[in-house]
């Protein structure tokens, strides 16, 4: 418990500090972000330690009444799918910071402190319990990164903070009107307790909501979270943010942001609207496919590079959410492998497009060509992360990629090989459009006098990037590390979805230590009465 | 006992009750006095208006939790009118402190003796609305409000806009007042009694002409609406919020407007006022009239023209006018539903709406104290200018906005939650899109001040802060909206008991 409140609230904490900073000593701000987030780190590992793989329910709970009218809490915990969703951003925020010590050159107080802030608004979207908590924490976000891309971004900077902020924020509220009516219809209606925000109160008796009713709340939800993931059609604010974002920014928003949406989805959407996801899910699938399909054909055509790893980004989120809309264990597995692997690949190509953009101040591909015989170490790293991110065999994209695929493929509520055999094309897709850039960028003459005096990487820039590539080669080579975390979290709702759909319990064993019987029953029987 | 005992007996016993009203017209003539008396001391009736209203605080702190009807039925002292006059004090205080550090107020030696004289009797006149359960006091604690009101909005008189907004200000409120008035004989003609709880019973007993009281409702709505500067009676905000004093904007926005909000449901409350054993709707008491639709429609109107109409402004007062009358609209949303529930969300709203939009008009104050301007396009490069002010403007920006963890948040969603309660699915959403809109021209402000730096090379490029005096102020006001983003239950166990008396 100890632990998870230090995860959450040393970076709040570190950032009001850095408000009572001097200015001047950009120093001092620079070493204490990266050192506070570096000890967040650390004490985050006793999470992972302290873990029991083999529980399928919430861990390190933590339940603090907050405003009793509500019945909201401060309910903070984590599970298996949580919990690595977390590492993951206490492992990227250090690289992220390190990655800006030297690509922001104004105002780094209110920089560092903005990271801070993003980094416990984020830790605290995947933890929160209660849907009231878990909004705050969801709005939180907008603001530093409203600034973060606004203020350090690039020329077209208002434009895309714009967009990405009323993007989002139309999601949200009606996210909000969703949290009110669901705590208004939970609390009073079914459980007669009055409103209720407690996530776990809710889960239980959720999916007793009439499916009429249950449709509206599940669309309210996704609509919030796809605008997030992003899901095609609504990705549009997605490569403008992306491009005009700095370094961290774009780290951050590619490693983390876009995964609070693919959380959300798993987290309220299968957990409480089950019944209106299965209606659901084939709809979703297709325009998962869609997305799959259309991030990367845009993406081959791009002269950006960081534009071209944006709309990738399209791409490989399509491949989570179907994942996700599978239903299945596999395919939820992959997903949240697929989430962390996207953060790691994606945010590494975003960091290595931030170095050569340092360097050159351009991002066109056509202004580059030959760069490997200048910079041999950094086309090394651009492989690793490249090759990740296409799905070669033995890194980590292989692994949730495949994953995903095969839940698709198998998935008795989708029903149908179609989704995994279009979705399969995207990864040829990324193939093509990655080695045809790494080709144009890397390979051939360099024809350009500019390029001939780029400095290969400093040791700084070494140090952000061997974490992420040791993670890479460990995930891709030895996946079970991870999987083993998530895998009962995920066989548990996999339980209850299938239950809800052929009243079947794939995995027996997990029902010993929980409730789940008594409730599924409960849920049958109300299906049946209908 | 002779009739004119009884009489004596129910003014002496009412008088007590009354002590804080009396402590206001005290201080009113004090402050007057003095001023006339002390002409170096410029400032010497602004002192003695705060101390006089901190007085009438603790007078009125006596009158917590009491219900009682003084003077034969004219007014009444309860829970309901206590919270909304204690709203009014702490905002008048506030106005006033803010005035001593307002430029414009002291330009050209003018005398101030008169202005925050005058904020006392506007301060009067509400007390006594929040009160009002009589035709006649009702409309006379309007005039009290608005005849104030109509000097301050000119006070700087030599400015043509203010001037302006004046006049505009009497003529439009002239003619509500006179609609408003009325209505009210219509309603005296029906039932032959001015006491709204009589005429609440003469509806009940089904003997009285439904048509004159439905017509004489929808006169006074129009007064009401005036006051609460609803669509569409909302005419006159924008030309009055821009050319009144900005401290006299702010003012109005939140007081004057929470009045005309204590008096639009305590009467309607009443005049519909159901046996207490049914659990009809109060709206249906007069069966085939739609009062509900009526006031779901004013506030769908006054949401979405204030904040559209806001989207299109290039001065930041007249921005904030009509923010304000956007959020008139989200408050009515809570009028709908007419709930216990929705009464206890709407006090929350005003509480945390004082505190935020104070503090905006008077951070747009600060900075029209050093660049001479309120227009949009001076705000740009702001944030680099003066950084802490402009920290604090996008701390009550985004609590305007609604967005979490600030007060702004939780008033808005206590008042969806009112509003869902009662299953207004569709008046919830349009809100929602309603604060979409409204996060546009919020964030225009705090784009312009962060997001674009000026030209190095113009001469308005010297940077800024307030004195300490006021910025402890802005200060105060910001941490109120974000301490009451995260921890309210105080305010809203005051706001849950204030509405006991609608049962």
């Amino acid at each position: 418990m100890i632990p998870l409140i230090i995860t959450l609230l040393l970076p709040l904490i570190s950032s009001l500090l850095i408000l009572f900073m001097n200015k001047e000593n950009v120093k001092l701000i620079k070493y204490f972000t990266l050192i506070s987030s570096l000890i967040t780190f650390l004490i985050s590992l006793f999470l992972l330690f302290n873990f029991n793989n083999t529980n399928p329910d919430i861990q390190y709970y933590i339940n603090v009444t907050w405003v009793s009218s509500l019945d909201a809490g401060f309910r903070i915990g984590l599970d298996g799918m949580s919990l690595l969703l977390v590492m993951l951003i206490t492992f990227i925020s250090p690289i992220a910071i390190l990655s800006s010590f030297d690509s922001i050159k104004t105002r780094e107080k209110e920089y560092y402190f903005m990271i801070l802030l993003l980094q416990f608004a984020m830790v605290g979207v995947f933890t929160a319990l209660d849907t009231f908590l878990f909004y705050i924490f969801w709005e939180l976000i907008l603001i530093p990164m409203y600034f973060i891309i606004g203020i350090w971004g690039g020329k077209n900077r208002l434009y895309a903070t714009v967009k990405f902020f009323i993007f989002t924020m139309v999601g949200s509220l009606f996210m909000l009107v969703a949290i009110i009516w669901l705590g208004n219809y939970v609390g009073n209606e079914i459980l007669k307790t009055g409103f209720t925000t407690d996530y776990l109160k809710i889960k239980e008796v959720a999916n007793l909501i009439p499916l009429n009713y249950q449709n509206w709340l599940f669309w309210a939800f996704a609509i919030s979270f796809f605008i997030k993931v992003p899901l095609f059609p609504l990705h549009t604010w997605l490569p403008d943010a992306h491009t005009e974002a700095p370094t961290a920014g774009s780290v951050i928003l590619a490693a983390i942001l876009l995964k609070m949406g693919t959380y959300g989805l798993i987290r309220f959407n299968l957990e409480f609207f089950t019944s209106a996801s299965i209606a659901n899910a084939s709809l979703i699938s297709i325009f998962a496919v869609i997305g799959i399909i259309y991030g990367a054909l845009v993406a081959a055509i791009q002269t950006d590079i960081k534009k071209l790893v944006a709309y990738s980004s399209v791409s490989h989120l399509g491949f989570v959410v179907l994942g996700i809309f599978s239903m299945t264990a596999i395919g939820i597995q992959g997903a949240i492998i697929q989430m962390v692997n996207h953060g790691l690949s994606t945010g590494m190509l975003f960091l290595l497009v931030g170095i050569i953009y340092e360097r050159r101040h351009t991002r066109e591909i056509s202004e580059y060509g030959g760069i490997a015989r200048i910079m041999p170490v950094y086309a090394t790293f651009f492989a690793i992360a490249m090759f990740s991110s296409v799905g070669l065999p033995g890194l980590n994209g292989f692994v949730g990629e495949y994953l995903t695929l095969i839940g698709a493929f198998t998935s008795p509520i989708l029903n149908s090989w179609g989704y995994a055999i279009a979705a399969s094309t995207g990864v040829i897709f990324a193939a093509v459009y990655l080695l045809w850039m790494y080709q144009r960028v890397f390979f051939g003459t360099v024809d350009n006098p500019s390029n001939l005096n780029l400095k290969d990487l400093s040791k700084r820039e070494w140090a952000f990037l061997v974490p992420i590539v040791i993670f890479i080669v460990w995930i891709g080579l030895h996946p079970s590390t991870f999987t083993n975390i998530s895998e009962n979290s995920t066989r548990k709702l996999v339980n209850k979805i299938e239950n809800v759909k052929f009243g079947i319990t794939p995995y027996p064993e997990l029902l010993k230590n929980s409730n789940l019987k008594t409730n599924s029953n409960q849920i049958n029987n109300n299906k049946i009465g209908k | 006992m002779t009739i004119t005992q009884s009489y004596l007996n129910n003014l002496m016993a009412s008088v007590g009750y009354f002590a804080p009203e009396i402590a206001i017209v005290v201080t009113f003539i004090v402050a007057i006095l003095f001023d006339l008396m002390f002409k170096k001391s410029k400032n010497i009736a602004a002192y003695i208006s705060i101390i006089g209203l901190i007085i009438t605080g603790f007078i009125l702190s006596g009158n917590i939790g009491i219900s009682k009807s003084l003077f034969d039925g004219l007014i009444v002292v309860d829970p309901y009118s206590t919270f909304f006059k204690f709203l009014f004090l702490i905002t008048t205080i506030l106005i006033m402190v803010m005035s001593l550090s307002y430029k414009e107020l002291y330009d050209n030696n003018r005398k101030v003796g008169e202005y925050y004289s005058m904020l006392v009797g506007i301060t009067f006149g509400m007390f006594l609305l929040a009160s009002a359960v009589n035709l006649i006091t009702i409309y006379l604690s309007i005039e009290i409000l608005s005849l104030s009101s109509y000097v301050l909005a000119g006070y700087t008189k030599e400015i043509r806009r203010a001037s302006e907004a004046s006049l505009k200000y009497v003529i439009y409120g002239s003619l509500s007042s006179g609609i408003m008035v009325y209505g009210m004989s219509l309603l005296y003609g029906a039932t032959m009694t001015l006491d709204v709880a009589k005429i609440n019973v003469a509806i009940l007993s089904g003997h009285v002409e439904l048509f004159p009281i439905i017509i004489g409702g929808l006169m006074i709505l129009v007064g009401f609406g005036y006051k609460m500067s609803a669509v569409p009676f909302h005419y006159w905000t924008p030309d009055v919020y821009e050319g009144a004093p900005i401290t006299i904007t702010s003012y109005l926005s939140v007081a004057s407007k929470a009045a005309g909000f204590a008096v639009f449901i305590r009467f309607f409350k009443d005049l519909y006022l159901l046996p207490a054993t049914s659990d009809i709707n109060i709206w249906n008491t007069i069966s085939n009239f739609h009062w509900q639709t009526i006031v779901a429609v004013l506030s769908v109107l006054t949401m979405t023209v204030g904040n559209f109409v806001a989207l299109w402004q290039e001065n930041v007062k007249r921005l904030l006018a009509y923010s304000s009358i956007a959020h008139a609209g989200y408050i009515l949303m809570a009028v709908v539903v007419m709930t216990n529930v929705g009464i206890t969300s709407i006090l929350l709203y005003f509480v945390f709406y004082m505190i935020m939009n104070l503090g905006a008009f008077f951070v747009a104050q600060l900075f029209a104290n050093k660049i001479g301007s309120d227009d949009l396009k001076d705000y740009i490069g702001l944030g680099y200018r003066s950084p802490v002010l402009a920290v604090l403007m996008t701390v009550f920006l985004i609590s305007l906005t609604g967005l979490p963890p600030t007060a702004g948040f939780i008033g808005k969603f206590y008042i969806f939650t009112a509003v869902l309660d009662k299953g207004f699915v569709w008046l919830a959403v349009i809100g929602v899109l309603n604060s979409v809109v409204s996060l546009f021209y919020y964030a225009k402000i705090f784009r312009n001040m962060f997001l674009r730096s000026v030209a190095d090379d113009t001469k308005n490029n010297f940077k800024f802060s307030a004195p300490a005096f006021p910025l402890s102020i802005a200060y105060v006001l910001a941490f109120a909206t974000i301490l009451f983003g995260l921890y309210f239950s105080p305010i809203l166990n005051w706001a849950e008991n204030s509405v006991t008396m609608f049962k």
